[in-house]
């Protein structure tokens, strides 16, 4: 076990150059750099800038040097000094960019993974159970509505109602006096209050899909005949149904875990941007638009990170978990 | 003073009455268990014994309300009598009651056919036996395990302290239906319910397995309820028999009754195709002996096949004549599908050579041969396979399926392919018609024939029948396999026909080879193999075969058989 850990995180290192080298050829690849993209933002409030000064811009962030050598530069700066550069953008470093809004984004999406959990596993075993019962059929039309409905529709939707009927403050994680305010009681009270609508608008749609999944891996354990073996011992319906088929049915939610990291960052752009969400989504999909490369290298580095650790955590939790993983 | 009173009339532990199981259909209702009525003493063993469909499954479950949604009983009773007095009916219980609860696994316990998806792939051995100590007998963890070593020590599981912290699928097929006993027996019923609890076992382990239910039955008085299809079984265990065909009982009565003198026909056929395989078949003696000095058709010489470190076939050497019927017999894991396999070419042999002499007298080796010149003999060897369900593309109608060796090989299409179809299903017993419809509409039988058909489609030579009839039942096996001698007859083929089963090779074949552990360790008559042979092994295999009459119970004359010198420490013999 040991030994396989540190072979796959030996084999980490070479698929990160690798990925890094590709998203930076990606990024640089459409026509322009960030100077060209910053000329026409200001060109377009009628500010223009003379060649110069366009020089001079390219000569201070370095564009002026072959890509090879960016690339060197960059890579260099994140293995020796855990630098990721600086953001043309904002004008400041990217590693206090990007953490600043991967606190946020952690909360946000550990609370609606909770939240999906928590209603979708218990759904998704109570309809496998009660095959085509009233409560199933509900469940199921619940649930192909949620799969159906855009989220950023039902941000809107829902921002309307929270607004109009229930005159709350909606959109953002905190209200404006808090903002800039450091952390206290009741910025964190403030935060819960702002939270719960981003955490339904997203679980809804993930929820939709794991009371499927549930009922599917259930049905299939359900008529195993350990399972009537172990009505035959004499155990409760809702003791055997929790200790055995649901036990088995959840192994595959533990492989999910490697897709999940990694839609910390590039997950759910379309919503925060709609409730306007201090998270990772909207700055990734800025730095991309504005061709602020090493803020969006830095991202898409996370993002590959997070994918090889999210799988390798999978892997070890499901040879913990299953015993025919661990021994055979 | 009235000190003469009546002694009152013991009751027996279950008492069934006219019990009546049904599934609900869209069409109606499938009564699956009808009126049926038996009862059990403390300390016997009633066998319920039929063939697929019967109901014996059914009855079984009913007992315990543990019968597969939509199913559920009808009518009837079930009449549970404890020592201490108490009668429940467990046919009034509420199949989720706290009170049918209460009875299962303490005091009617069962096991399963199949040992390995009956217990959780995830959870210890022990983790499984404790539960219910702890449930029905309160103990305390500690307790338990202590128990649960104790338990599997008492089905001979060796070092059950370490044992009980194994999964199901380190244990052996023997030694997790040991785990299994050893579960159900956790709370000391008075009642074991035993479905097929053999029937995926080998022969040496099933008799084994049958040793330890009869010691624990001895040292615990509990009643047995076994249920089997195997009438060999039967004569070796029952008290009582109780026979089942369609959901009704056919006969009901003392095993030495059912056996020596049969009053139902259905009974009568059971017990004669048990007794059918005792000799060779009727087809067989009619037939002029085998020319011995011909060429082989096929001779298969130091033939190795190792998948890793696993030799499943080693060193294997054996010849086939034309027109004969070699049988190949093992246990699981014997390597005989595997040489069933590398003979039609499957696997790329490690080592060795299968040299086949074609039509016109020219010699392949099959081991060698590539390309166009492996499909030419192909079309000549020719498999029938096991499984009659999974071995038929169930997205195919029957012409497609008999008719595809043809296509494919470009032989013939339209009208003419489906005359010779058409053809084909008469020689196999099946109606033309039916051609058009797809496999589920036939029974596991017909399959089977669909399945022979298939295979001398383009008329063959050999066909390598992988355990041909082992899925199907006792008055369909028969059929199967006097369908394939007539087809040898009729087409002159060359059969090698794999079982586990030695009366199908005895009733079947000429010659047989016996392999164990990718070794054939003899060949010879089948009439001298399967009487009196000369290896240890197949000697030992013989005297594990429960023989089917209730009068010739002497299991002193069994023995397994243990290799003379120990060879490098491989897998576990399953």
């Amino acid at each position: 076990m040991l030994k396989f850990i540190t072979k796959r995180l030996l084999w980490m290192i070479p698929s990160l150059f690798a990925v890094s080298f590709l998203a930076f050829v990606l990024i640089q690849l459409p026509p322009g750099d960030y100077v060209t993209t910053y000329i026409a933002t200001l060109a377009a409030s009628n500010e223009i800038i003379d060649q110069n000064t366009a020089a001079s811009l390219r000569e201070r962030f370095g564009l002026g040097d072959p890509m090879l050598v960016q690339y060197f530069k960059w890579i260099w700066g994140i293995a020796t000094r855990g630098d990721f550069g600086i953001s043309f953008e904002w004008q400041q470093p990217v590693s206090g960019l990007i953490w600043e809004r991967m606190a946020l984004t952690l909360v946000l999406a550990i609370a609606s993974l909770l939240a999906t959990w928590a209603i979708a596993l218990p759904i998704g075993v109570y309809s496998a159970v009660r095959k085509y019962s009233i409560g199933d059929y509900a469940f199921t039309i619940f649930s192909f509505f949620g799969l159906s409905v855009p989220s950023f529709l039902l941000a809107l939707v829902l921002m309307y109602v929270a607004a109009v009927e229930f005159g709350q403050d909606v959109g953002g994680l905190f209200s404006h006096e808090f903002e800039a305010a450091p952390w206290s009681i009741a910025k964190m009270l403030d935060l819960l209050a702002h939270l719960w609508l981003p955490v339904i608008i997203l679980a809804v749609s993930s929820t939709a899909s794991l009371i499927r999944v549930m009922r599917a891996n259930m049905l299939d354990e359900l008529p195993k005949p350990y399972v009537t073996t172990a009505r035959a011992k004499g155990l409760s319906e809702f003791r055997l149904l929790t200790k055995y088929p649901m036990r088995i049915a959840l192994n595959p939610f533990i492989s999910t875990i490697a897709w999940l990291l990694p839609n910390l960052i590039s997950g759910s752009v379309v919503v925060a941007i709609v409730l306007n969400l201090p998270t990772a989504a909207p700055l990734l999909l800025q730095s991309l638009m504005a061709q602020d490369m090493y803020l969006a290298g830095a991202f898409v580095l996370l993002i590959c990170a997070l994918t090889l650790i999210g799988s390798l955590i999978s892997d070890i939790l499901l040879a913990l978990v299953d015993p025919r993983i661990r021994l055979e | 003073m009235s000190d003469i009173l009546p002694m009152p009339a013991r009751k027996p532990l279950l008492e069934v009455r006219n019990l009546v199981t049904e599934f609900p259909l869209r069409t109606g209702v499938f009564r699956a268990v009808n009126d049926l009525s038996f009862s059990i003493d403390a300390g016997r063993t009633l066998c319920v014994v039929g063939e697929s469909g019967s109901g014996k499954s059914v009855t079984a479950r009913s007992i315990l309300q543990i019968v597969d949604a939509p199913g559920r009983i009808a009518s009837g009773s079930i009449m549970l009598n404890t020592a201490d007095g108490l009668s429940v009916d467990l046919a009034k219980l509420h199949p989720r009651s706290k009170a049918i609860r209460a009875v299962r696994g303490r005091d009617i316990a069962m096991i399963f056919q199949e040992p390995m998806s009956s217990l959780s792939p995830v959870h210890t051995v022990g983790d499984q036996i404790t539960e219910a100590l702890r449930l029905h007998m309160k103990m305390t963890k500690a307790e338990a395990r202590a128990e649960a070593i104790n338990l599997l020590r008492q089905v001979e599981i060796p070092n059950p302290e370490q044992a009980i912290d194994r999964y199901a699928f380190q244990y052996s097929g023997g030694m997790r239906q040991r785990a299994m006993i050893a579960m159900a027996l956790a709370c000391k019923p008075k009642l074991l319910i035993a479905d097929e609890p053999t029937t995926a076992l080998d022969v040496t382990t099933q008799a084994e397995i049958l040793d330890l239910i009869a010691r624990l039955q001895k040292q615990t008085g509990m009643a047995v309820l076994f249920i089997t299809h195997d009438m060999g079984v039967v004569a070796q265990i029952a008290d009582d028999v109780l026979v089942m065909h369609h959901g009704v009982a056919r006969e009901y009565g003392p095993v030495e009754q059912i056996f020596h003198a049969p009053q139902d026909d259905y009974t009568k056929m059971l017990i004669g195709s048990v007794l059918k395989l005792e000799q060779k078949a009727e087809i067989r003696l009619a037939r002029a002996p085998l020319d011995r000095t011909a060429q082989p058709i096929l001779e298969v010489r130091n033939l190795s096949q190792h998948f890793g470190s696993l030799k499943a076939l080693d060193d294997v050497s054996i010849s086939l004549l034309p027109g004969e019927t070699l049988g190949i017999v093992g246990e699981s894991g014997s390597g005989k599908t595997t040489m069933g396999r590398a003979i039609m070419r499957l696997y790329d042999p490690t080592a060795g050579e299968m040299l086949y002499r074609k039509a016109d007298g020219g010699v392949v080796d099959l081991a060698r041969i590539e390309g166009a010149a492996l499909k030419e003999a192909r079309r000549e060897l020719r498999m029938v396979f096991q499984d009659p369900f999974g071995s038929l593309n169930p997205r195919m109608t029957v012409a497609q399926v008999i008719g595809e060796p043809l296509l494919v090989n470009g032989i013939a299409r339209g009208k003419e392919l489906d005359d010779r179809v058409s053809h084909l299903m008469e020689q196999v017993g099946l109606d033309p018609r039916g051609r058009e419809r797809y496999p589920h509409a036939f029974s596991g039988g017909q399959r089977q024939r669909i399945g022979i058909a298939r295979a001398i489609t383009l008329n063959p030579r050999i066909i390598v029948a992988d355990e041909a009839t082992s899925a199907l039942d006792v008055s369909v096996r028969f059929q199967v396999l006097d369908l394939l001698m007539k087809l040898q007859d009729e087409l002159g083929l060359a059969y090698i026909f794999i079982s586990h089963d030695i009366g199908v090779i005895r009733y079947m074949c000429g010659r047989v080879g016996v392999m164990y552990r990718g070794k054939i360790v003899e060949v010879g008559d089948a009439d001298k193999v399967c009487n009196a042979p000369d290896h240890p092994y197949t000697q030992a295999l013989l005297s594990a075969i429960p023989r089917p009459d209730p009068r010739d119970r002497d299991r002193s004359r069994r023995f397994r058989y243990t290799e003379p010198t120990p060879v490098r420490n491989g897998s576990s013999a399953r």
